[in-house]
Parts: structure tokens; C-alpha cells; sequence
């Protein structure tokens, strides 16, 4: 990043004010229903973890520059100017206690996009040096490295040497002409080995051709989490120059939410040109096997279960009925939480919360709310998902509150019971 | 300026320049709006989100979510009574409706007086709770500024004055008639440069929110 300052930031603030963002501002009558909406807030009873609040520099920026009354007041000198010691104190609530989540769009009467707001207003903390710890050192390490968990490709390589040796199918890398580019989260491939295997099993059940860039295996994309439309666009083209040279039809999104709307819903934008290739969620993939009979299963699990759906997969994403279909598949007892779908309640460690040191301890509250949701459900027994950031929260929250129920990601749990009639590649 | 000439005033050139600042306010607002633009999303769109942003300007007129309808219950009620006393009011009173008719050339019914009565004392009585909620609960007192009580004043005068006149309270029919006209005027005035906008704009932001969400494929 190039050197922060403040004139930056008001500059970068300034470039994102559109219209719909006009919109919202004028539209606020501050009747305060995006509090109850917002994880952060009630669990934390703090006012100013309203989410229309997280933006309100951004919103005074607004008005003293693109509105009449505001740039007279401007003009006599009546206006408070935004300055390093407010957005400072703003870091807290744009990053510390907001997860990108989305739940507050869907409240707010008016109609307001908020966490469209919040996440422009994390372009301008960013160009102002306003950014916590934990995300400067994942975004720095994502640029340098490749992963901003700063896992290389040998680690890569060696999961998938073992995956080989246990399954005995090839993983293939860098395969020129491949239907499919398969993307990894570092999360997976440090915590959670499962999901290669689990993929890898299932395309080759399915006879479809896959591959792995050895150039770009890394989905998540700090970039959009700390606000850097810069790093944001230079780990995106990445991946879109190993699709390009490697002439897939279809990058797969891993099971990570960020990962998803970075590469399927900003990723065009940032690099200004829409992809020559489809972008999709690995769950959106696997319905599509499955509606043309190419996922088979046998048996069915016996435990309770329930799905938390990964916020950027439903209300940012979209990506809703898909889970559903397939949980089903294998699944003789699931139920849904009192919100789900659209309305689900976010983990609390999305959006860059993970990343981030300073919000360890308001992660952890936040979490409360998802345990109020399970306690509501009578005996479940299993957690299913489909992010593996979500996953580690959420094991960290039941681990924390003593709640013994095992998280599973859905692609691992549909190849536990996959039809396997060795099909060879076609 | 005796009573007789205020209200002549006030109901003659005074409406005048309420109204056409009004109208200049509000075509500079939605000018300094639309004048940004946004940008072509370039991402393989699932819709064009236009029925979407339709839907949405209807459906969220309600609530999606359980926890957060029981935990705002009083807002939402208190919000939809109160407007609909306070159009009601503004909209079905039969001298308002002349009002209307000498603008724009038609009326339409009106309903009988006593339930317009009853209908503005509603409202009143709504603005007054939701005014105590503001200053009482920790989220809107925290968010609450100036213009936000501003805002609630310029809303409740046209209401109170329209009642006294309405009873013949207090003061001479002539003055309060005057001086509920000139409520009206600041309402007028002041509604294109503070947060009554949201009465125009809320349509347009309920459409861009649901329109982006739709063009994800997400439907609310």
C-alpha cells in the first residue's frame, strides 16, 4: 500500500459516494431498527455498534461535499471536519464490530444498504492508515506470499500427496483445458484436509475434469476485508490470469463466504471487465451434479441436524436453496434455526473479525448470538456449514461455551457418503 | 400586521414561496443525487434485479426477521400509526381536499370530520410517545441530533395547530387558522434541505436495495 494519510482516505471516501449511497443517507431517520439486527449491538447492548453509526463520518463527508445546505455550511465554517482521531476511533465499529454480514440491509425500513456503506467506508479507513493490526498483516502477507495465512504451495502440494495416497485419485495441478478451476482457502488447507479429499472424490465419481493452479490457489481475498480496492484487484487478477491461461470454463469458489462474493460479485468490478469464465460457490456446483445425476449418495445420517448459512453464500450471495437440496440428500433430520436462509444470524467472525486481534473478545460475545439460536432448537446434535471460517468460529464458540456438538463442512459430509462406481475422467 | 392580514398573508404570497422553494429545494436534492451516478456492475448478473427493487419498496413496509420484530415492535406500530393518522389528516380532511382541488383541479372524498379528529389526536399522541422512546432509549438517544428533534417539531406544529383551530382553542380562529398555514409553510420550506426528504427518497432506496440484492439473486 502506498503511503496512508488522511487526505487519502477523504479522497478515497469521496470516490464512493454514488448514488444509491445518496440515497440511504437521505433517507435515514435514525429510528435505530438496525441495532436489533446487528449481532455486534445485541450482544453488546453498545449504542454505537449501530450499524448506521459505522458510517457516520462517511455520511458527514456526504453531506458537506454533495449536498447544498452542507457545503454552505462548509463554506461559513459550520462544519465539523472528519478528521485521523475520528476515524481512528471509527476503526472499532467499521471493522472491529461489523462482519460485512448484510442483516441490517434487510431490516432497515427505509431501505438502506448499509453494509454496502460500510463496506465502501473501509475503502476510506484504509487510504488513511485507519486499519486494524490483524487485517494489515493478513492483506501484507496475501500480497507477498499469496495466502493471508501465508501458507505456500508446498503445503498445498504435500495435502495433496496425501490426499493421492489415501484415495489413490490424482489431484491434478496446472491441467491446461480443465472444465473446472478449483480454489482453496488457507483455512482449508491448514485445518481442514477433509475438503480437498472431499472434492477430489467427488468430481472423480462425477467424471469431471478439475485442476489446481499452482499460481493461484488462494480464494480469500483480504483486500475486500480491510477495504483496498488496490489489493483487492491484484489478488483477484490472480486467479482470473491462471483461469485465462489455463482456459477453464468454471474457478470454483471454495466453502468460505469472502471468498465468494470477492471473486463472483466484486471481482469484475475491480478489474473493470466482466470474466471470460462463470464463477461459482462449490455448493452451487455440487446441485448442479446432483439435478444431473452426477452426485449419488447412500445412507443418511441419523444425528439431529442443522445448517448455518454463511452470510455472503444467502443475503450477499444468493446461494441459498443449493445447501438445502443437498443437506437433504443425505440427511433424515434437519431442521432450521428460528432465522435462516436470508435472515440467518452471522457467526460473528466474518468480514475480516477473524483477522483481526483487537475484536477477539467481541467475536466471542457475538457468538452468544448463534448459541441463543441452538439453544432455541430442541436436541440437534450436528452443525453443518459450508465456510471454514464460520466453521472455526463456530467450533471456538461451542469449545468456549462447553457445548459439545461436532461442525462439519456440507462438501465433506456428501462424499462421507458417496457412490463411488470409479468412473474414470471423459 | 393585524390578525386578518397575517392569515391573509400567510395563505396567499406566504404558500406561494413555501411551495416554490419546496419544489426548487426538492429538484436540487434529487439533482444532487442522481448526478453521482453508479457504476455498471460488471459481474454475471442472476436478474436485473428490477422486479426485485419493485418488490422491495412493498415488502418493507414489513419485517423479515422474528427476533428483531419483537425487539422493535414499538417503533414499527408506532411508525405505521403514525403516518397513516398524519395522512389521513392531510389527505381526507374536506377544507384540505379544497385546499388540493384549487392546485390540481380535482378532489376526491372526504371523511367525516369527528374521524379526522380522532385520527389527528392519534397521531399527535404517537409523535409525543415516539418522541419520550427518542430521548429514552440508549440506541436513539445516542443517534438522536438537532435535527432530529427539528424534524419531529416541524411535523407536530401543522398537527397541534390544526386541532386548535379545528376547537376553536386558546386563541382567535383567525390567528391560529394563520399560524397553522404557516407550519405548513416551514414544513414546506424547510422538507428538501433535512431528513423529511426520506418520504421521496425511501422509494428509490428500497428499489436500490432490492435491486442490488436481485440482481444476486437474493429475494426479499
Amino acid at each position: 500500500m502506498s503511503e496512508a494519510t488522511l487526505e487519502r482516505g477523504l479522497n478515497a471516501l469521496k470516490e464512493v459516494i454514488d448514488t444509491p449511497m445518496a440515497l440511504f443517507f437521505s433517507s435515514c431517520t435514525h429510528c435505530g431498527m438496525c441495532a436489533t439486527a446487528c449481532l455486534f449491538y445485541t450482544e453488546t447492548e453498545n449504542p454505537a455498534y449501530t450499524p448506521i453509526n459505522k458510517v457516520e463520518p462517511l455520511r458527514r463527508l456526504w453531506e458537506q461535499e454533495y449536498t447544498l445546505v452542507g457545503r454552505i455550511k462548509k463554506a461559513l465554517g459550520m462544519s465539523k471536519p472528519i478528521t485521523d482521531e475520528e476515524l481512528e476511533e471509527w476503526k472499532e465499529y467499521a471493522y472491529n464490530a461489523c462482519s460485512l454480514c448484510g442483516r441490517c440491509t434487510m431490516v432497515c425500513p427505509v431501505g438502506n444498504d448499509i453494509t454496502y456503506m460500510i463496506r465502501k467506508m473501509r475503502e476510506g479507513m484504509a487510504a488513511s492508515g485507519h486499519t486494524p493490526e490483524g487485517l494489515v498483516g493478513a492483506s501484507t502477507r496475501a500480497v507477498e506470499i499469496g495466502s493471508p495465512m501465508g501458507v505456500k504451495l508446498p503445503a498445498l502440494q504435500a495435502q495433496a500427496r496425501h490426499v493421492e495416497k489415501d484415495t489413490g485419485i490424482d489431484i491434478p495441478f496446472d491441467v491446461e483445458g480443465a472444465e473446472y478451476l478449483m480454489l482453496m482457502s488457507s483455512m482449508e488447507i491448514m485445518n481442514y484436509p477433509e475438503y480437498l479429499e472431499a472434492v477430489s472424490r467427488i468430481f472423480h465419481a462425477a467424471g469431471k475434469s478439475w485442476t489446481i493452479s499452482s499460481e493461484a490457489f488462494e480464494a480469500t481475498n483480504s483486500g475486500i476485508q480491510i477495504g483496498s480496492s488496490d489489493i483487492a484487484r491484484q489478488l483477484v487478477s490472480r486467479v482470473v490470469n491462471a483461469a485465462e491461461k489455463l482456459k477453464v470454463k468454471t474457478v470454483i469458489s471454495p466453502e468460505c463466504g469472502h471468498a465468494y462474493t470477492a471473486i463472483r460479485w466484486e471481482g469484475p468490478n475491480l478489474i473493470g471487465r466482466p470474466f471470460p469464465f462463470h464463477v461459482k460457490h462449490i455448493l452451487e456446483v455440487l446441485d448442479e451434479f446432483r439435478a444431473e445425476g452426477l452426485l449419488k449418495t447412500e445412507g443418511f445420517e441419523d444425528a439431529r441436524m442443522t445448517f448455518h448459512d454463511p452470510c455472503q453464500l444467502v443475503r450477499r450471495g444468493g446461494v441459498v436453496q443449493q445447501p438445502r437440496n443437498l443437506l437433504n440428500m443425505v440427511a433424515t433430520d434437519f431442521v432450521e434455526m428460528k432465522d435462516h436462509g436470508i435472515m440467518n444470524w452471522c457467526c460473528g467472525a466474518g468480514g475480516g473479525v477473524s483477522a483481526n486481534e483487537d475484536a477477539e473478545e467481541l467475536k466471542m460475545k457475538a457468538f452468544n448470538r448463534k448459541k441463543h439460536q441452538l439453544e432455541e432448537l430442541d436436541g440437534v446434535e450436528t452443525l453443518v456449514t459450508a465456510c471454514a471460517n464460520c466453521r472455526i468460529q463456530i467450533e471456538e464458540g461451542l469449545e468456549e461455551n462447553e457445548i459439545d456438538m461436532p461442525v462439519v463442512g456440507l462438501t465433506e459430509l456428501l462424499a462421507e457418503h458417496l457412490v463411488e462406481e470409479n468412473k474414470t475422467e471423459g | 400586521m393585524n390578525e386578518v392580514d397575517f392569515l391573509l398573508w400567510v395563505r396567499g404570497p406566504g404558500l406561494a414561496i413555501a411551495t416554490v422553494i419546496f419544489v426548487l429545494g426538492m429538484t436540487v436534492k434529487m439533482f444532487e443525487i442522481f448526478m453521482l451516478g453508479r457504476k455498471k456492475n460488471l459481474a454475471e448478473l442472476r436478474g436485473t434485479g428490477v422486479k426485485e427493487g419493485f418488490r422491495t419498496i412493498i415488502t418493507r413496509s414489513g419485517h423479515v426477521d422474528t427476533y428483531s420484530t419483537r425487539n422493535t415492535r414499538f417503533t414499527h406500530i408506532a411508525g405505521w400509526v403514525f403516518h397513516i393518522g398524519m395522512f389521513t389528516t392531510i389527505f381526507l380532511l374536506a377544507p384540505h381536499i379544497e385546499v388540493f382541488k384549487s392546485i390540481i383541479g380535482f378532489a376526491w372524498p372526504a371523511l367525516p370530520t369527528p374521524i379526522i379528529d380522532l385520527a389527528t389526536v392519534i397521531a399527535m399522541i404517537t409523535m409525543l410517545a415516539m418522541l419520550f422512546h427518542r430521548i429514552t432509549n440508549p440506541v436513539l438517544k445516542y443517534l438522536s441530533t438537532g435535527q432530529d428533534f427539528v424534524v419531529w417539531t416541524l411535523t407536530f406544529l401543522p398537527l397541534l395547530t390544526g386541532y386548535m383551530a379545528y376547537h376553536h382553542l386558546f386563541f382567535s380562529y383567525t390567528l391560529v387558522l394563520g399560524l397553522h398555514i404557516l407550519s405548513v409553510c416551514l414544513l414546506l420550506v424547510f422538507f428538501p434541505f433535512t431528513k423529511l426528504t426520506h418520504a421521496v427518497t425511501l422509494f428509490f432506496a428500497r428499489w436500490y436495495n432490492g435491486m442490488m440484492a436481485g440482481e444476486k439473486g437474493v429475494q426479499q
